[in-house]
């Protein structure tokens, strides 16, 4: 089982996650970002920037 | 066939995206903007590339970096560029004749103040590059257009002193968003909410909007003046017919896909796919 960085809930991370892939943690409603795979590897996602968008 | 996807974060949107292509056999070769370095001749192993970022900068040279060395990309770079600046993105729609709100452009505190004074309050100041609502002032008056003009010309960034000034058009708690991809409007969405911003990312509510005729012909009408390809048209309903808000080149779609019955991103990997052929 996997931890979220910023509340050490439990995460669940599926089989098929990409690296970059962004998560929610269940508990503390922080947005996280896959950062490794095998093992996988938890990181705060980057917060939001000026120019980003649609 | 190889195709890239072009991304930063993977959102809801692009794991979906991914989906779409593994169900069709296809792994898309994943293309982060944070790890690339581009040398100016190197031309990733891919027939099309398929962009996906989160930052509209590097999406653009991003795009043009790789149509430089002859990879096709859907967008393309200039349609990332117009899309992604309001005020290109107005010329392209009034040089092709489609109709949008009211809208003067100015560079000083002093002639924007004229300028909203010119259109009448309301008006609605935005940032010329940006997104998701923010950074949107609703002026209802002189006092609050001073403020909010030498705020923006002292605290922001030189960017931030190209005001963007919009004609307010009151929609009555929504607007309409559509998909544009090539030459079909596949779907469309109603965003409605009870604050006058009405962008999902800022608590708009989607709900299933019929492809009329003319929102459909509206929306083809702006996908073609930016350069068209897969596209998201916002749209005001008013009583002289349906106005373009803006035209979003990077277009997300997780709140549309049950509300609409259209598996959108189905749709534009298949469209991809056969661009890439």
């Amino acid at each position: 089982m996997n931890e979220c960085v910023v509340c050490g809930a439990a995460v669940t991370v599926a089989d098929d996650a990409v690296i970059g892939e962004l998560l929610e943690c269940p508990e503390c409603g922080s947005e996280l970002e896959v950062t490794g795979l095998k093992p996988v590897v938890l990181s705060e996602a980057p917060e939001t920037e000026e120019d980003w968008g649609q | 066939m190889r195709i890239g996807l072009l991304h930063s974060l993977i959102r809801k949107e692009e794991k979906l995206l991914i989906d779409e292509f593994r169900q069709r056999g296809l792994e898309p070769l994943l293309l982060d903007d944070r790890k690339l370095i581009f040398d100016l001749e190197s031309r990733p192993a891919v027939d099309l590339v398929l962009e996906r970022c989160i930052n509209h900068s590097r999406a653009m040279h991003g795009l043009r970096l790789l149509e430089s060395v002859g990879v096709r990309c859907i967008n393309s770079s200039e349609v990332a560029r117009v899309c992604g600046d309001k005020i290109l993105c107005s010329l392209a729609l009034k040089e092709a004749g489609v109709a949008q709100p009211g809208l003067r452009v100015a560079f000083t505190e002093e002639s924007a103040l004229v300028a909203i004074e010119e259109l009448g309050y309301p008006v609605v100041l935005k940032p010329a590059v940006g997104s998701w609502g923010r950074l949107l002032a609703k002026i209802n008056d002189r006092e609050a257009a001073e403020s909010i003009l030498e705020h923006k010309a002292i605290l922001g960034s030189y960017h931030h002193s190209i005001f963007y000034i919009q004609q307010y058009v009151n929609k009555n708690g929504r607007d309409i968003r559509s998909f544009v991809i090539d030459d079909k409007c596949v779907a469309a969405i109603y965003r409605s909410a009870d604050h006058w911003i009405t962008n999902t990312a800022r608590g708009g509510v989607a709900a299933g909007c019929p492809v009329t005729d003319e929102v459909a012909a509206v929306s083809l009408a702006a996908a073609r003046a930016v350069g068209g390809g897969v596209l998201a048209v916002d749209l005001f309903e008013t009583a002289d017919g349906l106005l373009v808000n803006e035209v979003n080149y990077t277009m997300e779609f997780r709140n549309s896909i049950d509300t609409t019955g259209v598996n959108i991103p189905a749709l534009v990997v298949e469209h991809a796919m056969e661009q890439a052929t």
